[in-house]
């Protein structure tokens, strides 16, 4: 239960950050979130990663859907990805998810640090 | 334990956030670039970027209604003048932005700014050319007139309106890919943006590879491979024109024979210029008088041919004030319509290709630079310290020093063009011990004012208004055309040009003889206005303005003559003129140069030594209706040999000289005509002495090999061996998947319909100046610079056919219409 919860508060905060501050914001939300709902590392890791790495490709996966088949064409091509949108969709949640698992592993790993002192 | 553990962690993350925010060589900052809240993903059409909305701006006076129609071109309505160019300049940036500030900072030399180090030598060139000397110089003169001021400081407040606005998401997409921040525009910017176009258009120049050519050619040679004049010449003011006596009496320099024409004496040049605009920047511009024309009325056409890019350089807009009502192409980064119409008349350029910039060699006293040899004397320079910033590196300090008499002295012994890219070792200059300094004087470093032009043209109700407005216009030198619907047609070679003697400036000149500089500047009441014809039509298509055997003033450059000898014989035979009529000459594909070169081809091929594949080549040409359309492969064939022949001819005695200008492509054709054994024809690498027969049919067997393996790649027709493009501003590979390949087009060079591979029509235009008008045009591209866009190349087929949208110049009345898509109001 506390896996889920964590993964929805990181996608919610992240979105809610995402909002106004630099896209790096992700990292905090995870970290935050780890803070708070206390996980093993591994699992903390896991639920920041598929938080953020959930929000983008679905956000990403909508954007493409509406209007954005263009712009992801080219960029699928441009990086190169042989034009296909679909892993440009996975991509982009892969690299968030990384930056949030990141983030919730340290936040997680603080959060034992502060109760070990 | 813990601690560690918690270093390491915060270390990985912080790390990786460093690497996704910023970028490794090419590729951009991954995390930034594809974060669907900020990145690419908000490069898309939005619902809300086509639906109405309220804007309101404290610089304005008044209301501003803009309606755009479905093809996105906004037509603005606005309460005063200075509101409207607000307008234009914020619909400038909302579309156009990345491209309007790219090109501001190539023109300004700082693309080391953006893309590194990489850009150093080009970012110098342009410094030492005296781009923002020039730009400098024109915005002083333009804030001068209290109309151009107003109209340029309300064009930057409009766009500096949409940069504050512009949140990081809604970047356009380019630098998102290049990672960098849009700046302030400033009026200095637009004046850049002019001086580019001055560049463009008047910067193709041969100077220093003629050198190379002086110095291993006998003046025979010279005049063979850069011949003035054309045989077949049919220019821009009819042949029979008589011109006055010559209001400046010209004195060749005492020792030009031994110091300037010193052909086969003289040790040419190290200097390699970099980037140099396209040889084929050119236009055809024509108009039909009432007598030629089904309505009775003038019919004006322009397309002006430039590199054909994405964004397009040209932004489709109307502007409606209570003092004028424009529609036309406007040029992002500049207020005013510059290629259009208005209620009553229609203007348009082509290219006048004067050469008005030459290279005077400086002596300097020393490696200081500071004192220079001028009428025997040592004069004073000033030294400009120019840095150029540079991503990801230090600073690099450039020291350039100016001359009274000429301007900055561009290549010294720290810049050789692209002989020598100095180390970055904080300003240090890598002094080289050989060459000659030059100085460069440019018409468009004087103090003019280009933009009042267009301002005047905007408004002008008939032929005289026309006469003002073009009367100011300095460089580039343009053939103004016009047409009204009082009756009016008239064209007119405007610009300001040196009063040159025969040659004078194909060649750098001794900058320390006061006897080789410009003489004056030829008397504006000598550019010839050729109005209201008795034939009935006026027309350009970059050839020699005049007859160059009795105009008295030498006119330099390379001008085609191809195109205007063919438009003038296919108006000549044209009655009841309707606007179809003038769109199918405009995408005319006669190959008039292969109508004259084709028969010398086959007189000359020894068929007799082609075996059967090479001869069914020859028949396929043989067969060929001399059109450049699409499929046919009787065009591919004479391209391949006219260009293999060329090769054959020229290659030989130019090749040694490394750094060289080709002929134009019609030098083979007139020179040929002249003597068919010309020494040129001599293949000078081998014992024997080759005849012309020996050399076509040498090239016929060269081509027909190359054309084996285009049809194999299946090629051999016309469009697809062209395969013609439009590339991305920043495509400089030709790979991006901005950039878009392989349209079917036909056309090519010394063709009306001049589409060529890279280059070709930027903007097609007919008007007819009815009472009502009736427009049409065209352009490779679309109104959205943004390539996540469906608008941003919508209009690419419609092009590639050759059709044209029927242009709406609306009345405020229409708003209510099914063509409008939607609005913004701006106000207060």
């Amino acid at each position: 239960m506390k896996f889920f919860v964590a993964i929805l508060l990181t996608a919610l905060l992240s979105f809610a950050f995402g909002l106004q501050l630099p896209w790096w914001f992700i990292a905090v939300a995870a970290f935050i979130v780890a803070i708070a709902i206390p996980q093993k590392n591994a699992k903390a890791w896991l639920s920041g990663f598929l938080g953020v790495f959930l929000l983008w490709s679905i956000l990403a996966f909508v954007a493409e859907q509406k209007g954005g088949e263009l712009i992801a064409k080219q960029i699928a091509t441009l990086l190169p990805l042989q034009g296909n949108t679909f892993l440009l969709v996975l991509v982009t949640g892969f690299i968030g998810g990384m930056v949030a698992g990141f983030g919730a592993l340290t936040g997680s790993i603080g959060r034992k640090m502060l109760r070990t002192t | 334990m813990k601690y560690i553990q918690f270093a390491f962690s915060l270390l990985v993350t912080a790390a990786l956030v460093y690497a996704l925010n910023r970028k490794w060589g090419a590729v951009p900052p991954m995390g930034k670039f594809l974060s669907p809240q900020q990145g690419i993903w908000k490069n898309k059409d939005k619902e809300d970027d086509f639906k109405n909305a309220d804007l309101h701006f404290d610089q304005l006076k008044g209301k501003v209604n803009v309606h755009f129609d479905k093809r996105l071109v906004p037509h603005v309505f606005a309460e005063n003048d200075a509101d409207a160019y607000f307008v234009q300049g914020y619909l400038h940036a909302r579309y156009r932005l990345w491209q309007m500030e790219f090109q501001t900072y190539y023109a300004a030399g700082r693309l080391s700014e953006i893309v590194g180090e990489k850009a150093l030598p080009l970012d110098r060139k342009f410094r030492r050319l005296g781009m923002v000397y020039a730009a400098e110089n024109s915005i002083r003169e333009t804030e001068k007139d209290p109309m151009s001021k107003m109209a340029t400081d309300s064009y930057t407040a409009g766009v500096n309106a949409y940069i504050k606005k512009l949140r990081p998401a809604d970047l356009p997409l380019e630098y998102k890919i290049l990672d960098y921040q849009p700046e302030p525009w400033t009026n200095l910017k637009t004046a850049l943006l002019l001086k580019y176009m001055s560049f463009d258009l008047s910067g193709y120049e041969e100077d220093f590879e003629r050198e190379n050519t002086k110095a291993v050619f006998s003046k025979l040679l010279y005049e063979t491979i850069y011949q003035y004049g054309n045989d077949s010449l049919s220019p821009i003011a009819p042949m029979n024109t008589v011109f006055s006596k010559p209001g400046i009496a010209l004195k060749v320099p005492k020792n030009a024979d031994s110091v300037y024409f010193n052909y086969k004496n003289n040790t040419g040049t190290d200097i390699k210029d970099i980037s140099k605009p396209d040889k084929s920047n050119g236009s055809n511009n024509w108009a039909v008088s009432g007598s030629r024309t089904k309505s009775g009325k003038p019919i004006l056409c322009n397309d002006p041919h430039l590199s054909l890019n994405l964004p397009s350089l040209w932004y489709e807009m109307q502007l409606h004030t209570p003092s004028f009502n424009s529609y036309g192409a406007s040029l992002p980064g500049t207020p005013a319509i510059i290629i259009g119409f208005n209620d009553s008349c229609a203007f348009g350029f082509t290219n006048a290709m004067r050469d008005v910039r030459d290279y005077y060699e400086i002596k300097f006293k020393d490696a200081g630079k500071k004192e220079y040899w001028f009428n025997n004397q040592w004069q004073t320079s000033t030294l400009k310290f120019d840095t150029i910033k540079i991503k990801g590196s230090a600073d690099f300090i450039d020291t350039i020093a100016y001359v009274k008499e000429f301007g900055p002295v561009m290549y010294d012994a720290s810049f050789r063009g692209l002989g020598l890219i100095p180390k970055n070792t904080n300003g240090a200059e890598n002094f080289r011990t050989s060459g000659k300094n030059y100085a460069v004087r440019w018409i468009a470093h004087d103090p003019s004012n280009e933009l009042k032009t267009f301002l005047l043209l905007n408004r002008s109700k008939n032929f005289k208004d026309y006469e003002q407005a073009i009367s100011t216009f300095v460089c580039p030198g343009q053939n103004m055309i016009f047409a009204c619907n009082s009756g009016d047609i008239a064209i007119k070679q405007q610009g300001v040009f040196p009063a040159k003697w025969l040659r004078q400036g194909d060649f750098p000149m001794p900058g320390f003889d006061s006897t080789y500089m410009w003489q004056g500047m030829i008397p504006q009441s000598e550019n010839y206005m050729i109005k209201n014809p008795d034939r009935g039509f006026i027309s350009s298509a970059n050839q020699y303005p005049y007859d160059t055997k009795t105009y008295p003033y030498y006119l330099g450059g390379n001008y085609p003559f191809t195109r205007g000898l063919y438009i003038n014989q296919r108006l000549e035979k044209m009655t009841g003129i309707t606007p179809a009529d003038m769109q199918q000459l405009q995408n005319d594909n006669f190959n008039i140069y292969a109508k004259m070169m084709l028969p010398v081809l086959v007189q000359y091929c020894n068929e007799a030594e082609l075996n059967t594949a090479e001869k069914n080549y020859l028949e396929t040409m043989k067969k060929w209706n001399l059109q450049s359309d699409i499929k046919e492969t009787g065009a591919t064939v004479f391209y391949v040999w006219n260009d293999n022949l060329e090769s054959l001819i020229w290659s030989d005695e130019l090749a040694p000289l490394k750094n060289y200008a080709w002929p134009q492509e019609s030098t083979l054709y007139d020179a040929l005509r002249h003597d068919t054994a010309m020494a040129f024809i001599d293949n000078i690498n081998t014992p024997e002495k080759e005849n012309l027969r020996q050399m076509v049919t040498k090239a016929f067997k060269a081509a027909a090999g190359r054309l084996a393996v285009l049809e194999k790649e299946g090629k051999l027709e016309w469009g697809k061996y062209k395969a013609t493009m439009v590339k991305h501003l920043m495509d400089a590979e030709r790979k991006l998947p901005l950039s878009r390949y392989d349209l079917p087009i036909g056309g090519g060079e010394n063709i009306i319909n001049a589409t060529k591979k890279d280059h070709g029509p930027s903007w097609k235009m007919v008007v007819q100046l009815t009472d009502k008008v009736e427009a049409y045009g065209v352009y490779p591209g679309g109104q959205s610079g943004n390539p996540g866009s469906a608008y941003y190349d919508n209009f690419l087929d419609t092009w590639a056919s050759g059709k044209y949208y029927k242009l709406w110049l609306m009345q405020e009345s229409e708003k209510g219409s099914a063509d409008v898509l939607f609005a913004l109001n701006f106000s207060k």
